[in-house]
């Protein structure tokens, strides 16, 4: 028996006590302590120095007497970006390298000294201005006059400067005198300065205490959302009754859902939304961080003389975010806006925009801890061709390999793994295998012997290779975060390299958190030493993001750099769309967990993860064929759409449950086949401008209050709108139409309605409610395949509804959907449909594409004409059309 | 309002003679010389919008060779195989589905016509398998002959053992009344005898009482007056009466019955009783016997132990809460060690005459007779029991389901093995099902023999065994057994399609349906 099995963290239910609450962590702590003795910052205006990119000033704390060194940058797009850091720290602190995509251009910032006091940093145009007050140090952001956030006002800036260890300080005590008012014995366990404790565990940090935080006020804000992943709602909650958002990167099997509890990734960015305004801020840091939430509404209900009658008073809302980080600098960005849009725009020119899919890899997924081995996949593969139903991509779990040796095949299992994927190949499926960040540790290993060989393990505190344990037992962890590690793991993926892989072969990594059985919150130790001797806290948080990054470069590098990656992976960190998709971990078989699945993606949607997806049908546990039926529905409109289940559920092929439960999800899927052609033009508006595929309602609706909060629906590009059915037996559901001037069709009954008005939708088992815009074109696939690559050449449709003024536009793009062509060659079609006055025109939308392509548009959908048409035609500007014929039905 | 409009190149018609992708049992419906109706009858369109690459009914019967129709079928001949409908959305798709490749006219993949190989592959396959299903069929014909005799002298023996029941039923009734009649006699020289004992040990009790009244009596009356006094009485205060140590006059007087004296006899009869048990001997202090008498000790009869099942478990459960509390002191109430203080020391054993003393001739020869009835009594029993379970046993394996002629009864008392990397399985048809790890460990059970599960049409294809053990925080583990045609009877695999749920597959004869009446001739057939 392995060890695996003997570990096993599966089956139980999320023990809350093995993870931390914000009471059990030291910094969260100290800082809340020590920010109630008020002691306030003040800048010295008098010290500022005006560099070719940066404004620098010193502020200082009256009580630590130590000054601070503050850095205020304008960036292209509207972007502010402040720094703060030590002045001469003891040895550097850590600053998140390799999250942005290349050092942002910086424009120059035009300072012009308000009152005294107080100095005024503008932008080229002046409409955007950072007036900084000296004493108590605060930054107010001024946009048009207006101010629109306050950095500090709070007072809640705190940096603890790195220190000279206890031991080596006193010897020096003598002839200093210590300042520092808090490092006796009984204080030291409470504030865990150099050594923190946990359950059975000891944090030893050699640094001492080094934690930051700052607040920020948002003006007029009532409407916060970002800061993934937590199983939370989409609107971001207040945290004053209870804990902060805690953005740790942690395995958490079978997570709670509404909690705020750190889970497998960290984008440390939130946004605020208001009529009129978005705003972002992007907090650079990788260590563990907390954010709280404080919302004051606009609308006070208060208690009148006259007895207990609410009585309203108008006041301005305000939502206070106060960040904290256990270690690094303050390194935050302020994207000012003022569209969702623009500061989408902005987000990306910081972090990248979503990486392009393939095309296969928006097609349906089909996994399962575990598919036994190749006569399984045969099966199963079978069985999507019996039942007809579409599907591209067979996945493979841990046991696909020797003994959870990454890199390897169970040669009993799967004997001829070529073979296999020959199989899958001829039906142009895709295999993707899974590969995890620990090592095996076994000197016949080859992975493992070459990476101790030149030092490639993350070492633990005593300078050994750090050991932990996870699936096969004792094992290493690469470091990631060295260029060398990534340079050579990505080198692993070489078809030479990795035995019985082939190009139709994609992979998935797991477990980078990194998850570590034994260790402390299922993690790593905090002071185990990465490249370049940073210590595992600075950097916690990106660890999976360096592992996704190496394993997609190995990809590429593959094909020589030829064809695009595809990767999954469960942790992540900003910056992460870069390299593929993301996906919502461990969930489980019931309904509530269908239901968060939504706010969580559009969550990780507008913090820049367009391609994410929660399991299907819940990991854990057996979902009964209903939730499962609504489960297919609601993933068919979700961006990566996979089905997967843990070791120990019955199996759950589409088939399984009965004729009716198979019709009804081979439907489902047919609805994401029979779109695609519409998500891989959302996708590449996503790779080409930063606009998420999934949104929530606020982002198409900016200027309407109802949309705020909405999360039981959303937006899938601009054009249609979803909402999966997630309550069981449900007969009809309450659809919120939103905007006023938009008139809606649903899209299988081509009724329509008006909008601003919530709608009482009746729902059958086989109904997914879905409504496109007027005002739109949606293209589609008009005949469904087995996979998206047997559909290369089926012909397409046009769904055109029209608006309240008879008009709609829409877009369409299409390359070879799985080479970097589209980028190098400019070997793209990308088009732009109008239809208006009874003229719908098909245009070039970027000239500089070109793709030759068979298929033909064999169906036009037209929703809303006012009146029955006497007559169709159709016209080419060269002339062209001679060879098309035309048949009109209409139908009323 | 929905309007459809098609767009389409002319060039994509398809010249139709013989219209692509219809069988030729449907070729005669697709007459170019006529328009064609849907094969639903649901509308008429002329006849070259068949194949045109648009779809224009309902049930997709005009684009049986192109993509066009969500639901139509396309139809290879594949001469040399056997011809197949397939999707005709997977026309031109780019994958070969067809053996002769006809579904792959226009995609710009060549598919090679595999047909002919596969068609050789399948005739060996059939040949093969009807070889084998002849052979097998042969044997099961032979199965269901044995078990129509085997059964036969099941009937036959059951019949015999049913006749055999009844005599052995009346020889068990006669054999209970000679055991009774035995066991009165038996019981009542018994009685008597114990009941001898008894008195005689009643007596000696008495006479040891007398004996101990006389001699404290000698011992209290220190003037040998013959009569002891209230002084003489206060000599002990182990006598107090009101718990203050000591016996005062007036306590004297009270046991004295209130009088200042009393002689021997009166000592005797009245006194002795009420003081014996605080009286302490001046010589012996342990020669007085215990006031609780010893228990009497008798040589056969059982007395059942300590209190009722029911208290003894609780009595465990406040040790166990006892020794969890962490004493060693409460021990088990019977073993303990020292007596109870006030009671005086009582060693005294069950002597000779504490025995009852051994049957007598008489009586002994009453039990001798009764126990040898009640043997044959009992012997009897037994075997009537023996013929019951045989009578059980034959009835139930006669009354079994063995299949529409019983050619599964052969399998009913055998088990059979297959091992795998990991386990050895063991199927017992119609009793259990288990799995034991090939390097040891003791076996798990896969279920237990619960029904037939085939479908309705074909119910003995499989078996169904359940309530196995149970998975860790999942089901009992069930095994699906899947019966197919073979020469030999065999397991042929064991898998788990889902957890803990188990598909083993068993090679029979007895699964072997008849074969077609003629040997399949083996000449040049293009369709299989």
């Amino acid at each position: 028996m392995d060890a695996a099995e003997k570990i096993s963290v599966e089956d139980e239910a999320v023990d809350k006590k093995i993870f931390k609450d914000c009471s059990k962590i030291a910094f969260y702590r100290r800082q809340k302590q020590r920010l109630s003795k008020k002691s306030t910052y003040r800048a010295l205006l008098d010290s500022v120095t005006e560099g070719k990119e940066s404004t620098r000033f010193q502020i200082i704390n009256e009580a630590a007497k130590v000054p601070l060194l503050a850095e205020v940058y304008g960036i292209e797009g509207n972007i502010f970006r402040l720094k703060i850091n030590e002045e001469a720290p003891l040895k550097p602190r850590y600053e998140v390298p390799d999250v942005l995509t290349s050092k942002p251009s910086t424009v120059r910032l035009i300072s012009c000294s308000g009152d005294t006091g107080s100095l005024v940093l503008a932008n080229g145009k002046g409409d955007l201005k950072c007036h900084i007050t000296a004493n108590p140090f605060k930054i107010d952001l001024v946009s048009e006059e207006e101010v629109v956030m306050s950095i500090n006002s709070l007072g809640q800036l705190y940096f603890e400067q790195l220190q000279i260890p206890p031991k080596q300080s006193r010897a020096t005590k003598e002839n200093e005198e210590d300042t520092s008012d808090d490092t006796t014995q009984e204080n030291q366990e409470e504030l865990g300065l150099w050594e923190e404790k946990f359950r059975n565990f000891v944090d030893v940090k050699d640094n001492g205490p080094a934690s930051i935080g700052l607040d920020f006020s948002l003006h007029g804000f009532e409407h916060v959302y970002g800061i993934p992943q937590h199983a939370e709602s989409h609107q971001l909650k207040n945290t004053s009754d209870g804990d902060a958002y805690r953005l740790y990167n942690l395995d958490v099997y079978g997570y709670k859902i509404h909690d705020k509890m750190g889970i497998y990734g960290s984008v440390p960015y939130l946004l605020a939304h208001k009529l009129g305004r978005t705003l972002g801020i992007f907090w650079l840091n990788a260590s563990e961080t907390l954010v709280e939430i404080n919302t004051e509404p606009a609308v006070k209900y208060a208690l009148t003389q006259m007895g207990p009658v609410a009585a309203k008073e108008k006041g301005r809302s305000q939502t206070d975010v106060h960040w904290m980080s256990e270690s690094g600098i303050i390194d935050v960005f302020l994207l000012t806006g003022p569209t969702p849009s623009d500061v989408f725009k902005q987000y990306s020119y910081l972090t990248g925009t979503q990486a392009m899919p393939p095309l296969f890899s928006l097609g349906y997924h089909q996994c399962r801890w575990n598919y036994k081995d190749e006569h399984d996949v045969k099966a199963v593969d079978a069985g999507f061709d019996e039942h007809d139903i579409p599907y591209d991509v067979m996945w493979l779990d841990i046991e696909h390999t020797e003994g959870k040796r990454y890199f390897t095949w169970d040669k009993k299992r799967f004997p001829n793994p070529k073979r296999m994927q020959e199989l899958l190949r001829s039906k142009k499926r895709k295999l993707v295998v899974i590969s995890d960040p620990h090592i095996k540790i076994d000197p016949d290993y080859l992975v493992y012997a070459k990476a101790k060989e030149q030092g490639f393990f993350v070492r633990n505190h005593e300078g050994g290779d750090f050991e932990g344990v996870c699936w096969p037992g004792l094992s290493s962890y690469l470091d990631f975060t060295s260029p060398k590690v990534r340079e050579w793991y990505s080198s692993l993926f070489a078809f030479s390299v990795y035995q019985g892989s082939t190009d139709i072969l994609y992979i998935w990594n797991d477990m980078n958190e990194p998850s570590v059985f034994r260790g402390p919150e299922l993690t790593m130790q905090k002071n185990a030493i990465h490249h370049g001797n940073w210590e595992h806290r600075e950097l916690h948080n990106i660890y999976g993001f360096y592992q996704q990054m190496a394993t997609a470069e190995g990809l590429i590098q593959r094909s020589k750099g030829k064809e695009r990656p595809f990767v999954l992976t469960r942790s992540f960190f900003a910056g992460s769309q870069k390299y593929g998709a993301v996906w919502t971990g461990d969930n489980t078989a019931e309904w509530s967990y269908l239901k968060i699945s939504i706010p969580m993606l559009l969550t990780l949607s507008v913090t820049g993860i367009s391609f994410c997806g929660a399991d299907v049908g819940g990991f854990i546990g057996n979902p009964e064929a209903e939730l499962l039926v609504r489960w297919y529905q609601a993933g068919a409109y979700q961006p990566f759409f996979r089905g997967h289940a843990t070791k120990n559920t019955k199996r759950r092929e589409p088939w399984l449950f009965g004729e009716e439960h198979t019709r009804l999800i081979q439907e489902a899927i047919r609805e994401r086949y029979a779109l695609l052609p519409y998500w891989y033009s959302l996708f590449y508006s996503a790779h080409v401008a930063s606009q998420p595929v999934m949104r929530p309602l606020w982002v198409e609706f900016p200027d309407e209050l109802e949309t705020f909060s909405v999360e039981d629906e959303y937006m899938l590009g601009s054009a249609l709108l979803v909402h999966p059915v997630t309550e069981p037996k449900a007969t009809v559901v309450d659809v919120f139409l939103p905007g006023s001037s938009e008139v809606w069709y649903d899209s299988k009954t081509f009724a329509h309605w008006e909008g601003a008005c919530t709608v009482k939708i009746p729902v059958a088992l086989d109904t997914i409610p879905v409504f496109q815009r007027g005002g739109s074109v949606v293209p589609i696939k008009t005949t469904i395949g087995r996979s998206t690559g047997c559909m290369t050449d089926s012909p397409y449709g046009l769904w055109v509804a029209l608006s309240t003024k008879g008009s709609a536009v829409g877009e369409f793009y299409l390359d070879d959907g799985h080479s970097f062509q589209y980028l190098h060659q400019k070997q793209f079609l990308h088009r732009k449909f109008s239809f208006t006055s009874g003229v719908l025109i098909n245009s070039c939308a970027d000239k500089r594409g070109h793709y030759p392509s068979k298929c033909v548009v064999e169906q036009i959908l037209v929703l809303g004409l006012k009146k029955h048409p006497s007559s169709v035609t159709s016209h080419s500007p060269d002339g062209k059309l001679d060879g098309f014929w035309i048949t009109a039905q209409f139908l009323t | 309002m929905l309007l459809v409009l098609l767009l389409l190149p002319m060039c994509w018609a398809v010249e139709v003679k013989r219209p692509r992708g219809v069988s030729l049992t449907n070729h005669h419906f697709y007459d170019e010389s006529k328009p064609f109706t849907c094969l639903d009858g649901s509308a008429s369109v002329p006849f070259d919008q068949v194949n045109d690459d648009y779809c224009d009914c309902k049930d997709g019967s005009d684009e049986p060779g192109t993509a066009a129709c969500p639901n139509g079928s396309f139809h290879c001949t594949n001469t040399g195989y056997k011809p197949l409908y397939i999707s005709s959305r997977w026309v031109n798709d780019g994958v070969c589905d067809c053996c002769d490749g006809t579904d792959e006219y226009n995609s710009g993949i060549v598919c090679e016509n595999t047909c002919k190989e596969k068609g050789r592959k399948e005739r060996e396959t059939l040949q093969q398998m009807a070889e084998v299903t002849r052979e097998g069929f042969r044997l099961k014909k032979i199965l269901i002959e044995d078990w129509k005799r085997a059964r036969e002298e099941k009937q036959k023996k059951l019949t015999e053992l049913q006749a055999g029941k009844k005599s052995l039923e009346d020889q068990v009734e006669l054999l209970r009344t000679l055991k009774e009649e035995a066991e009165k006699p038996e019981k009542e020289a018994k009685d008597q005898h114990r009941k001898l004992w008894e008195e005689q040990l009643a007596a000696s009790k008495a006479q040891r009482e007398q004996e101990l009244a006389t001699s404290a009596f000698q011992e209290l009356d220190d003037d040998m007056d013959g009569a002891v006094s209230v002084a003489e009485l206060q000599t002990h205060p182990e006598l107090d009466t009101d718990g203050d140590g000591a016996l005062s006059e007036g306590e004297a007087q009270t046991l004295l019955g209130g009088d200042t004296q009393t002689d021997a006899a009166s000592f005797s009869d009245r006194i002795w009783a009420a003081i014996r048990d605080k009286y302490r001997s001046e010589v012996l202090p342990t020669d007085l016997p215990s006031p609780s008498a010893p228990a009497l000790t008798e040589p056969k009869e059982e007395q059942p132990l300590g209190p009722s099942q029911p208290a003894e478990e609780e009595d465990e459960e406040e040790e166990e809460t006892e020794e969890e509390e962490g004493g060693e002191e409460g021990e088990d109430e019977d073993s303990q060690e020292t007596p109870p203080p006030v009671v005086p020391p009582q060693t005294v054993s069950p002597t000779e005459e504490d025995k009852m003393p051994p049957y007598d001739e008489q009586t002994q020869a009453f039990i001798n007779a009764a126990q040898e009835a009640r043997n044959k009594f009992e012997e009897a029993e037994r075997s009537l029991k023996d013929v019951e379970e045989s009578i059980r046993n034959l009835e139930q394996e006669i009354s079994f389901d063995f299949g529409p002629n019983g050619e599964f009864a052969y399998l009913y008392s055998q088990c059979y093995e297959l091992t795998t990397n990991e386990y050895v399985y063991r199927l017992c048809p119609f009793k259990l099902v288990s799995q034991k790890p090939k390097l040891g460990g003791s076996p798990t059970s896969l279920g237990t023999w619960g029904s037939w599960a085939g479908p309705d049409h074909d119910k003995f294809s499989a078996m169904k065994y359940e309530q196995g053990t149970g998975c860790w925080q999942g089901p009992n583990r069930s095994t699906t057994v899947r019966l197919l045609c073979g020469k030999e009877t065999v397991v042929t695999s064991t898998t788990e399609p889902s957890r803990c749920e188990y598909l083993m597959e068993l090679m029979t004869p007895a699964a072997c349906p008849e074969p077609p009446p003629e040997p399949p001739a083996s000449g040049n057939r293009d369709e299989l």
